[in-house]
């Protein structure tokens, strides 16, 4: 079965997150990733959420419910380009760290850390290349991971812009009255 | 002109502009400073002191359901706010207008577990449309704007405001020069054409076309819109129990109410009609039963102005969103006349082989005396409909479908009633609402002796109100009926919990200064109702009748609605 990403968009207003989430859950939404982040434009925020395709009309149709909500885009078909990070504590001896350095190079991963018997990775990729570099690292032993949720951005010069659903200035100026 | 007023005012003079005339509510520590400014606006503000603020809450529920504006409630922060939740979650089940106003603890000590400390915009999320924490004043008047236009436009619903004592003590000049923002929030008005002109072309080809009509056609004022399409096309009229109203019972499209306690002809109709056109409903599952045997042979025009309706529980071909009014109007436009003469009748045969209503007026001998809560219905129906102008509130529980069921229905916003939610103790609270709004009519309450337990205690508001136009029929079979049903029928009459005693009903109202009529006989029904409209004031009559009376015809949860009981199934041997 597809899984499917959604992009919202969506007014940066107190509870706008506690709602969308607490709506999910009740709903019985199944979300396997969510990532939420500042845009281009001052008070809004976008999501980037991965979703179970039975449910995903639904999902879009209760996500314009919230008042806050302003554009939910499926662009699981669209070319896009999508990320995930991980920061990985491999366990690391004398004889594997070398081993362990050149297949992040292979990967693109950066080491940030470098301890007595550990190594922190920085692994940012295509969340099926993250899954490969977590898959070889697995064996030397994965002390601590935290990943993060997906990200996504259509390719091209179609954009998902928040000036295309608000008046930029009066949302910045309300968005700084709240803060 | 440019005088400071602090927020407690500008609260005041926010509802003012909102048009707002009547508030329920009850005051305590957070919400003082805006029961202080309350008492300058006397004049133009009438507050009602409930004796609870879920009464609050439903009455600000009644008075919406009646008038098509938006109801308000009033409480303090913790304990009020948390009285108010039933209500605000009723209301969202049934998209009620209505803001409810709360105190909360001063800033300061927000986060603080202070007294009274209660995250009620947290704690309602799920249940409100939206929702704000105002602790700054500058933010007041946009808030109160905002909130009515959200509570009462697109799918109306219930909206939160939850304002900090000290945003209430604050002082400011207010600037009421705001406009509406709200870029994520435009409900769709206007349907689809291309969608609209495919669903004219579906009910015009076909052969056993239906039109179902919910709440929606309440809320947009489209009966008369609905009226002429029916006219005009011929086609049969079913009214959900949210939809009833909707469409005039004694008119000769109308075949009544489907679901669980409908009737059997209407769930016929349902399960043979090859088009079905759902206008504001949302295919609750009490109407459908078991979806995956629901409308097997329709081809489904779902109309509504929520978007996530559609195709949310059924499975629809023609979606259109938008205002049942305006869509009504375009497609009346297009729609050909067309002959239903022969689906008509087919309807109406399996109305009288099911019996309908008659089944409940035969009565076996011997049993003639005996007072069934029918007898309670028809007499009331026909002396409220000599009387004219009455509009029931009816609770939650067997009396309730029996009143969907047994009283005729003509006129939208004259059946209120607790749909979504299903909240025993809604009515008396609702009916006070409602009586606030229409004081020339008689709102009648038609309650069960387990949900007037729960919300009696507004009798006492009604009176200190001199409220007089509220007759209450409690229809008492010393049980909590709907659920001892089910425990006959589907539990070997394993009757859990479900035997209720209650006060003396009339003597009760009495202390509260009511009048109280007690009735046990048959015979007494009809000049017990002509006492109640004889005496100026509110008015309790405990009918006490059979007690083990089952409504039918049912569909058994999770059946299909093509399998009703229609009558007591013989005892099993085992019981
Ligand atoms: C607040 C609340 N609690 C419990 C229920 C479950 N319930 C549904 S109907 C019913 C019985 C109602 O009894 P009564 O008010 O006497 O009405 P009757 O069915 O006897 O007419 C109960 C307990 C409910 N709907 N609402
Ligand atoms: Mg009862």
């Amino acid at each position: 079965m597809r899984k499917h990403t959604l992009v919202a968009l969506m007014q940066d207003r107190p509870g706008v997150l506690t709602r969308a989430v607490s709506m999910f859950r009740r709903r019985g939404f199944n979300i396997e990733s969510l990532a939420v982040g500042h845009t281009e434009t001052p008070g809004v925020s976008r999501m980037t959420l991965v979703v179970e395709s039975e449910t995903v009309e639904q999902v879009v149709k209760q996500l314009y419910r919230l008042i806050e909500v302003l554009k939910v885009s499926d662009v699981t078909f669209d070319p896009t380009v999508e990320r995930e990070m991980a920061l990985v504590k491999v366990h690391a001896t004398s004889t594997t760290r070398s081993e362990i350095v050149s297949l992040a190079q292979i990967f693109d991963a950066k080491i940030v850390d470098v301890g007595t018997s550990s190594l922190i990775v920085e692994m940012t990729g295509a969340p099926g290349k993250v899954e490969n570099f977590l898959e070889v690292i697995r064996p030397f032993g994965i002390k601590e991971m935290m990943r993060t949720g997906r990200i996504a951005m259509v390719r091209g010069s179609r954009t998902h812009q928040a000036s295309d659903y608000i008046d930029v200035e009066e949302n910045g100026h309300i968005a700084a009255a709240l803060n | 002109m440019a005088e400071k007023m602090t927020g407690a005012q500008i609260m005041c003079e926010a509802l003012v502009r909102e048009g707002v005339e009547v508030m329920f509510g009850m005051p305590g520590g957070a919400i003082m400073p805006f029961y202080y400014a309350m008492y300058d606006y006397r004049d133009k503000l009438r507050h009602i002191l409930c004796r609870h603020e879920q009464g609050a809450g439903h009455a600000a529920e009644g008075y919406a359901r009646v008038t098509g504006t938006v109801g308000v409630c009033v409480a303090t922060s913790g304990p009020g706010a948390t009285n108010l939740v039933t209500p605000i979650a009723d209301a969202w089940m049934d998209s009620t207008p209505i803001v409810a106003i709360t105190g909360q603890v001063s800033s300061a000590v927000i986060g603080k577990d202070a007294f009274q400390e209660t995250d009620i915009t947290g704690i309602t999320m799920p249940v409100t449309k939206h929702s704000y924490l105002v602790k700054n004043i500058e933010e007041l008047p946009t808030v109160f704007k905002e909130a009515f236009y959200i509570a009462s436009t697109g799918r109306p619903g219930p909206v939160l405001i939850d304002i900090t004592k000290d945003a209430q003590q604050a002082r400011t000049v207010p600037n009421w020069d705001v406009k509406i923002t709200l870029p994520g929030y435009k409900p769709t008005l206007q349907g689809n054409r291309k969608q609209i002109m495919t669903a004219v072309k579906l009910l015009a080809e076909a052969k056993k076309p239906l039109i179902m009509a919910g709440n929606g056609i309440i809320m947009a004022d489209a009966t008369e819109e609905l009226r002429s399409f029916a006219e005009r096309t011929g086609i049969p009229v079913i009214t959900t129990l949210h939809g009833i109203g909707a469409f005039p019972e004694d008119h000769p499209l109308s075949i009544g109410m489907p679901g669980m306690h409908g009737w059997v002809h209407v769930n016929r109709a349902i399960q043979e009609c090859d088009v079905l056109f759902n206008i504001g409903a949302r295919f609750d599952d009490r109407v459908t039963g078991k979806v995956s045997t629901f409308a097997p042979n329709a081809r489904i025009i779902h109309v509504d102005i929520d978007p996530s309706e559609i195709g949310k529980n059924v499975k629809t071909e023609v979606p259109i969103v938008g205002d049942a009014r305006m869509v009504l109007m375009a497609m009346l436009e297009e729609m050909p006349q067309r002959d239903t003469t022969e689906w008509m009748h087919k309807i109406r045969e399996m109305q009288s082989h099911h019996q309908h209503r008659q089944q409940y007026l035969v009565r076996e001998a011997g049993t003639e005396d005996i007072l069934m809560p029918h007898d309670v219905y028809a007499a009331l129906t026909r002396i409220m409909n000599e009387r004219g102008k009455y509009r029931v509130a009816t609770d939650v529980g067997q009396h309730q479908m029996w009143a969907a069921q047994l009283i005729d229905w003509y006129r939208p916003r004259t059946h209120i009633t607790s749909g979504g939610a299903g909240t025993m103790g809604f009515a008396l609270p609702a009916a006070l609402g409602a009586a606030v709004a229409c004081p020339d009519e008689t709102i009648w309450v038609i309650v069960g002796d387990g949900g007037f337990q729960m919300t009696n205690q507004e009798l006492a508001t009604i009176v200190q109100e001199g409220i007089t136009n509220i007759k209450v029929a409690i229809v008492n079979n010393g049980y909590l009926g709907m659920v001892r049903q089910w425990q006959e029928l589907f539990e070997d009459r394993r009757y859990s919990h479900t035997l209720l005693t209650g006060p003396d009903f009339a003597q009760l109202a009495r202390a509260y200064g009511v009048c109280g009529i007690t009735v046990e006989q048959r015979g007494e029904v009809e000049a017990a109702i002509e006492a109640a409209y004889a005496h100026n004031g509110p008015v309790v009559i405990d009918f006490r009748v059979e007690r083990e009376v089952n409504v039918f015809p049912m569909v058994p949860q999770g059946k299909s609605i093509g399998d009703m009981l229609t009558e007591q199934p013989e005892p099993t041997a085992t019981a």
